[in-house]
């Protein structure tokens, strides 16, 4: 619960370009990026930023490709905003929320040509890999669209392609290689409360935004996706300034998933 | 500049498709509705409310609740579109809503629903644009509060070009961005915005710059539409007289 006095105050204090843990607007909290931190998962990444947790793991199966694809491997992304990590998030099927933050995320990737699924065919027309890149958000205390695209992208950097048989059935704990990656890319949100943009808001602070802008940046330093969230409204000036600002926030992001 | 190079329909970059028809009232059932033909995609929107809020404990006790509903039907593609919602539909319809929320009063009718059905009959790109543009138009046929009406539009990238209102086999280009937009002429503000595909900054600007241009076209046809409608059932009432 966030009352309104807080909300009034979190407001007052934007609109002086001032923020309650004493960032600057465009200023983020630590960053922690961990790799590999499930055994099971072909790659994971825990992203903390602040106290916002997200991790993802990418699983892959032996699949069929898509009809109009037949020479490519397969994508799926998965949001799950988990009960434990917000009192106003419950359990159930993915509502619209987690869709679009997964869509969101899957469209960077997708857009940006992040992963080569050209080499991810088995047999051709019938057999190919599908990547499963499952978000899980274990703790929300807001910004969980960056944390969930560094997270997505440092699992994909360490993700290794199972090794099969002669069945084309996955040998457990065996592994071809590295999944061929051909760009990386990083979404990055801008927020708009009382028409003050800012980065990386705490939960509280997200009380107040009325709309967002996330902006995929690939590392060659091009847009990849939009995405305008929320019920607000940008003007074109606000547009352009914010993907500015966020081209050049990505890129330390960039450097630092590869490594 | 737009450079004027023809496109395989003929048209010029900065042209919207032909047709390019939006009627008013085409649902007669529903309080407001109407139709967008934008080349060969074709959208029908229906809007049902303010309504009763069931079950009672969703409603808004300060405004309207505003729920959208964009579905593709099965024959809309050439492959069978399963039916039923998808991650895609549950994405656009949430984007729409959130884009006519800027323009519907809802706060005119606290405790109560607006449910607009929007219906993709034949798609050939651009339909969460075109179901947009006919969203606000049915919303306005329903005689409901409105702030303005909201042209959307896509502009993109196809073949190097930079183009307006594409469509499916533009969609298909190697290089193809595309740039889903809606727009409020009377303000300035820019309240859908998505896209995909691989640019640079200063495409965007020219992107965004054709789509406001494009808007403001769709926005003269949406006005014209629901003037149409209405002389018409002005001509109705003298008869009844």
């Amino acid at each position: 619960m966030i009352t309104q006095t807080t909300k009034d105050y979190l407001v007052r204090l934007l609109k002086k370009e001032e923020r309650r843990d004493g960032r600057k607007l465009d200023e983020f909290r630590k960053v922690m990026i961990e790799k590999d931190i499930g055994e099971n998962a072909e790659g994971s990444a825990r992203v903390r930023i602040g106290n916002t947790e997200v991790i993802v793991g990418i699983k892959m199966q032996v699949g069929e490709p898509y009809p109009d694809k037949p020479d490519e491997g397969v994508m799926i992304t998965m949001c799950e905003f988990l009960p434990m990590a917000s009192s106003s998030f419950e359990a159930g099927p993915p509502g619209e929320d987690e869709i679009e933050l997964g869509r969101v995320i899957d469209r960077g990737i997708r857009e940006g040509k992040v992963i080569d699924t050209k080499k991810l065919v088995i047999v051709p027309g019938e057999k190919v890999w599908t990547i499963f890149v499952d978000i899980y958000v274990v703790n929300d205390d807001g910004n969980l669209y960056d944390a969930a695209a560094i997270a997505a992208m440092a699992a994909l950097t360490v993700t290794k392609i199972p090794k099969l048989d002669e069945n084309h059935e996955i040998i457990e704990g065996e592994y071809e290689g590295k999944l061929p990656l051909n760009h990386t890319v990083i979404s990055l949100t801008a927020y708009k409360a009382e028409n003050v943009i800012f980065l990386d808001p705490t939960h509280q602070e997200e009380s107040i935004i009325d709309s967002r802008l996330t902006v995929g940046v690939r590392e060659d330093g091009k847009i990849v996706s939009l995405q305008k969230g929320m019920e607000g409204s940008w003007t074109e000036e606000e547009i352009i300034k914010s993907i500015e600002m966020l081209q050049k926030k990505a890129k330390p992001f960039i450097k630092q998933v590869v490594k | 500049m737009v450079k004027k190079i023809k496109r395989s329909d003929g048209r010029a970059p900065d042209e919207l498709r032909k047709p390019y028809i939006i009627k008013a009232g085409v649902v007669k059932r529903a309080q407001g509705s109407a139709l967008v033909q934008s080349g060969k995609t074709i959208v029908i929107a229906a809007v049902y409310g303010p309504k009763k809020v069931i079950p009672k404990h969703l409603e808004d006790r300060d405004k309207a609740i505003l729920r959208c509903r964009y579905n593709m039907i099965t024959f809309s593609v050439k492959d069978r579109k399963k039916p039923g919602p998808d991650k895609r539909s549950v994405e656009i319809s949430k984007v729409i809503a959130n884009a006519l929320s800027r323009v519907v009063m809802l706060e005119e009718y606290p405790r109560t629903l607006i449910d607009v059905d929007l219906e993709v009959i034949q798609a050939d790109a651009g339909t969460r644009v075109a179901a947009l543009t006919a969203a606000s138009v049915a919303l306005a046929d329903a005689g409901i509060a409105m702030k303005d009406l909201m042209p959307a539009v896509a502009a993109g990238r196809a073949n190097g070009q930079i183009l307006l209102d594409l469509t499916k086999e533009e969609e298909d280009a190697e290089d193809a961005v595309d740039m889903p937009f809606a727009y409020i002429p009377s303000t300035g503000e820019i309240t859908l915005l998505q896209m995909d595909g691989i640019v640079d900054l200063n495409e965007i600007k020219k992107m965004i710059d054709l789509a406001k241009k494009g808007a403001q076209q769709i926005y003269e046809l949406q006005v014209k539409a629901l003037k149409e409608r209405y002389a018409a059932l002005a001509t109705l009432s003298e008869v009844v007289k």
